[in-house]
């Protein structure tokens, strides 16, 4: 078990004294929702609504040897019905180009309907609107399709093989990358032991709690609106082409979101809607049930990690050798960044010198993959993480011990060869997340006791050659109340809270004097994705920049009112005036009736840029790739029931340094929130194809941690005040899950004395590992 | 078809239902849509519902097996203006991310501390088992609850206007369970 070690002082920060950032104020979102007055995609109906259904595959790999429509569309009631020949060659551009204007690649579009053949169970034929949603179920129970199946792949290292199906011409590569740095054979050599590890992880469902849902209808101005819990508004740009229509013709309102966690992140109901309300005329609604949001959207990616580590007997490391390989399913999806995120995260927050990686991703006929909140990070530190226990074993050292000789310390160099320039705090976090585990309970013959923990690192913001932008606009109103425009998606971590809580802070207005609009692709400035951990970064400095601007205007007009030089002017209270003097100040409101007379601007546009490169070296893998990188640990107590194989989770401790905690109590809840989607998928998540059918197809098979699983987290965040977001944030939203699942594989094989090299820790396998029998004799 | 009654959040309805409508479709029909639709199948407790007091999922309940019932929506309890004591907790908690499970989480934890004011963390954990929640890990969800009652604690010497579902018959010792097969509305399999 890793011995207790006590946190050393924190190095010293200069954070500034603030008053609404840094404070745990009751989020902008927060009451509306308590209340039930906030109103999600599938509360909105529209005045002479259709209603629409989608009919989906029911093999992995089949021809459609017959679709007809005829009974269907003779059904009364039925408005509309559309084929994959109806919208012949419309593909779902869920790649880069709708998000950023750059190229995508050739080949990875998956078709908005199937035409002639389909790929996985759940894959679109046809829509049907009709006048109820009884109807519209009826007329796709009607429509005559005939199957002839093909031969199939539902494992991607046999879809590698000579002779496998093909899904895509030419070849099952989806993609493939490859890191070189250094001299990976003169570092084993001089390594004093080399350790083999085989990780393995399965397809994993988002669950968020809201099934994906909107209504579109075309305006008088021709425009397709869309309403729809979207975490990309930008996707308009890609229905604008499939639908070969111009851009400026589509618009996305986004809702709040009710839980997205990547899953949202792919273009979902919007693109139906988008092709039935311009067929009909008429306002559509589409709502997934359950069973649809499970089998029709991404899952996360199963992968194989296989690290070969060479390791001096103090337990550094001199060499790393990383195989990965990943499914990406039936369609690819974003499944070559997600990889690509894995590769450059595969050797952990570890200084390497010679490191080699090589990766690939293969599709199978099977649910598609593509985001999840970490985007192939989590993946990457259960190879990591796990291998890093197994050479603690091997060299018979604490596992802290072998991480703290082996942690990045700014200024050090990633595998891709990105210089970290930030805070690195591995060890901060880590003693602390070990430290507030205290005491272990102790083992008895048939309950025994494990500790483990996983330290990790996960940028946050986009890769830096998508080169990634965000838009805000601030405007303070005449009344000394601020509005925020910004196309900002919020998908429950608080990211409108957030960008109001720092305009709040830099034009000296309480939280509740700020109001948003967000998530209108017409009207709210473009603010990008919510993914990536990138809308505090990008959007946070977004609207920095604009309310530093009307500021910048505010304080001049007051210190010539005042009559005093402008670098004693503050903002706070509603109130412009010198520091620490109140009665040299002037009402916000006031000083905007001024401003407002003599026409000075108190409305500001901004946009911000991210850094602009032009990606890694093909060959080497080296060069910059993100903006900046979080650091954290979780720490985990376990108890294995020897005789029933049950894993009770006793104490969970998770410390990250977020830079600055712009809502303290916000990010308290992204970190506790994560953690616990990542002890889900350490012991119980499981989203099971067996031969491309779907065996968890609801929240029956399915299981999802409820309310009496887990104990709650104890969170510990750190400041360091160094991450390149607003007020020095770095990102959180992701990075949270990531250590939480390594960690209690580590503390199960702390536990049992025996690493169960595959995900998820269920009692059958923590059982069979007990008694000997392997993966294969124990299936 | 068939014509039944219902009382929700204090408003009197008279609606036709087909056999095999639920609770949960019918409520939304009529525009209670704060009750939201995550499963249909009893299993994530977003469209829990007062029915005569009881928490129920209303999705495993036929909106005519409800005829002549009163319902309270999480909106029946309050609003933006005057919220629910639980609701206000929430909100200061931390409690709320999407928001999306948090209508269903106020009813389990209305029933909750109806018939238990002072509720052990383990009787909270248990009373919103069937609530899932995949934002935010529960903790700050069982301290919003611990401060709900806190306050309502607090609040009883003081008693604010009445609201729905603070009638005056007492609440039921446990919560009403429907289980079984019950056809799902609006899917018609």
């Amino acid at each position: 078990m890793i011995k207790r070690v006590d946190p050393k002082p924190l190095p010293e920060t200069k954070l500034p004294e603030l008053k609404q950032v840094g404070k745990p104020l009751r989020r902008v979102d927060a009451l509306g929702k308590a209340v039930g007055a906030t109103v999600y995609a599938a509360d909105y109906s529209m005045p002479n609504m259709l209603h629409a259904k989608v009919l989906r595959s029911t093999r992995p790999s089949a021809r459609i040897a017959k679709l007809d429509v005829a009974q269907a569309r003779a059904l009364p009631g039925v408005a509309c019905i559309l084929t994959g020949e109806d919208v012949r060659g419309a593909k779902l551009n869920t790649d880069l180009p709708g998000q950023t204007g750059r190229e995508a690649r050739s080949g990875s579009d998956a078709p908005v309907l199937a035409l002639d053949v389909v790929r996985y169970v759940g894959e679109p034929i046809a829509l049907v609107a009709a006048e109820t949603v009884e109807i519209a179920e009826e007329a796709v129970r009607r429509i005559q399709i005939d199957y002839e199946d093909l031969p199939a792949v539902f494992d991607p290292a046999t879809a590698l093989e000579p002779g496998a199906p093909v899904l895509f011409e030419p070849d099952n590569e989806v993609s493939r990358y490859k890191i070189r740095k250094g001299d990976v054979e003169a570092g084993m050599a001089e390594a004093d032991i080399v350790v083999e590890g085989t990780y393995k992880m399965p397809f994993v469902e988002h669950a968020y709690l809201e099934p994906d849902a909107g209504v579109a209808w075309v305006d008088e101005q021709g425009v397709i609106n869309i309403r729809v819990c979207t975490q990309v508004v930008e996707h308009f740009r890609s229905i604008a082409r499939a639908l070969d229509v111009p851009q400026n013709k589509i618009r996305i309102r986004g809702t709040m979101v009710g839980g997205g966690f990547g899953s949202k992140e792919d273009i979902t109901v919007e693109i139906f809607l988008a092709f039935l309300a311009r067929e009909t005329g008429r306002p559509v609604k589409l709502v997934y049930t359950r069973e649809e949001a499970f089998s029709a959207t991404s899952k996360r990616h199963p992968f194989t990690i296989k690290h070969t580590t060479g390791v001096k007997k103090n337990g550094r490391i001199t060499a790393l050798q990383v195989e990965m390989l990943a499914d990406s399913g039936a369609y690819p999806y974003l499944t070559p960044y997600v990889l690509l995120y894995a590769t450059g995260m595969a050797a952990g927050p570890y200084r390497i010198d010679n490191v080699q990686i090589d990766s690939v991703a293969a599709p199978t006929n099977q649910t598609f993959t593509s985001a999840f909140r970490g985007f192939g990070g989590p993946q990457a530190a259960l190879g990591y993480e796990q291998q890093m226990d197994e050479i603690a074993k091997a060299l018979d050292l604490d596992p802290f011990e072998v991480r703290r000789v082996n942690y990045l310390k700014t200024d050090d160099t990633t595998c891709t060869g990105q210089t970290v320039t930030s805070a690195v705090w591995s060890e901060e976090c880590a003693t602390r997340a070990l430290h507030a585990l205290g005491e272990p309970a102790p083992s008895t013959p048939t309950r025994k006791i494990g500790r483990g923990m996983a330290s990790y690192f996960q940028s946050y913001g986009r890769i830096t050659w998508f080169h990634d932008t965000s838009r805000a606009w601030v405007g303070v109103e005449q009344d000394g109340t601020v509005q925020l425009r910004c196309g900002v998606p919020d998908i429950g971590a608080g990211q409108s809270n957030s960008i109001c809580q720092i305009a709040a802070e830099i034009l000296g207005v309480p939280l509740e004097r700020v109001t948003i609009y967000a998530t209108d692709s017409a009207v709210t400035p473009l603010a990008g994705t919510s993914t990536a951990t990138r809308q505090l970064y990008m959007s946070g400095n977004a609207v920095t920049k604009a309310a530093t601007a009307v500021r910048d205007r505010l304080v001049a007009r007051a210190a010539q009112h005042l009559g005093v030089e402008e670098a004693t002017i503050d903002l706070g209270d509603s109130r412009v005036g010198v520091k620490g003097n109140p009665s040299q100040s002037i009402a916000l409101k006031d000083l905007a009736h001024l401003c407002a007379a003599e026409g000075i601007e108190l409305s500001e546009l901004a946009q911000f840029n991210a850094p602009f490169n032009e990606g890694l070296d093909p060959e080497t893998g080296q060069g910059d790739i993100w903006p900046d990188f979080t650091f954290g640990t979780a720490a985990v107590d376990v108890a294995v029931d020897t005789e029933t194989g049950q894993i009770e989770i006793l104490k969970c401790a998770a410390c990250h340094d977020v830079g600055r905690a712009i809502n303290p109590a916000a990010v308290h809840g992204q970190i506790a929130g994560g953690t616990h989607q990542g002890l889900g998928y350490a012991v119980m998540e499981d989203f099971i194809l067996d031969e491309g059918q779907i065996k968890t197809p609801s929240f029956a098979e399915y299981l999802i941690p409820t309310a009496v699983d887990f104990p709650s987290t104890e969170v510990i965040i750190l400041e360091s005040g160094t991450g390149v977001g607003p007020f020095g944030a770095k990102g959180i939203g992701e990075p949270a899950l990531t250590p939480a699942a390594p960690a209690v594989a580590n503390a199960v094989a702390d536990a049992i004395g025996l690493r169960i090299n595959e995900l998820p820790l269920t009692p059958k396998r923590i059982l069979d590992a007990l008694a000997g029998v392997s993966e294969e004799e124990g299936e | 078809m068939r014509e039944i009654r219902l009382n929700v959040n204090g408003r009197a309805h008279e609606l036709r239902v087909s056999a095999n409508m639920t609770l949960l479709t019918a409520l939304r029909d009529l525009g209670y849509t704060d009750v939201k639709n995550g499963c249909e199948i009893g299993e994530c407790g977003a469209c829990a519902v007062l029915l005569n007091r009881r928490v129920v999922n209303s999705c495993m309940v036929l909106a005519a097996q409800a005829d002549g019932a009163t319902v309270v929506t999480n909106a029946g309890l309050g609003t933006m203006k005057d919220p629910h004591p639980i609701q206000e907790a929430f909100a200061d908690a931390g409690a709320v991310q999407c928001g999306f499970c948090t209508p269903g989480m106020v009813i389990s934890t209305k029933a909750l501390l109806d018939r238990n004011p002072d509720p052990t963390e383990e009787e909270i954990r248990d009373a919103l088992s069937g609530n899932l929640c995949r934002c935010t890990g529960y903790g700050q969800i069982v301290s919003a609850v611990q401060l709900a009652a806190e306050r309502l604690k607090r609040s009883i010497s003081s008693p604010a206007s009445p609201r729905c579902g603070d009638g005056h018959e007492p609440a039921p010792a446990e919560p009403l369970r429907v289980s079984g097969e019950v056809p799902r509305g609006g899917e018609g399999e």
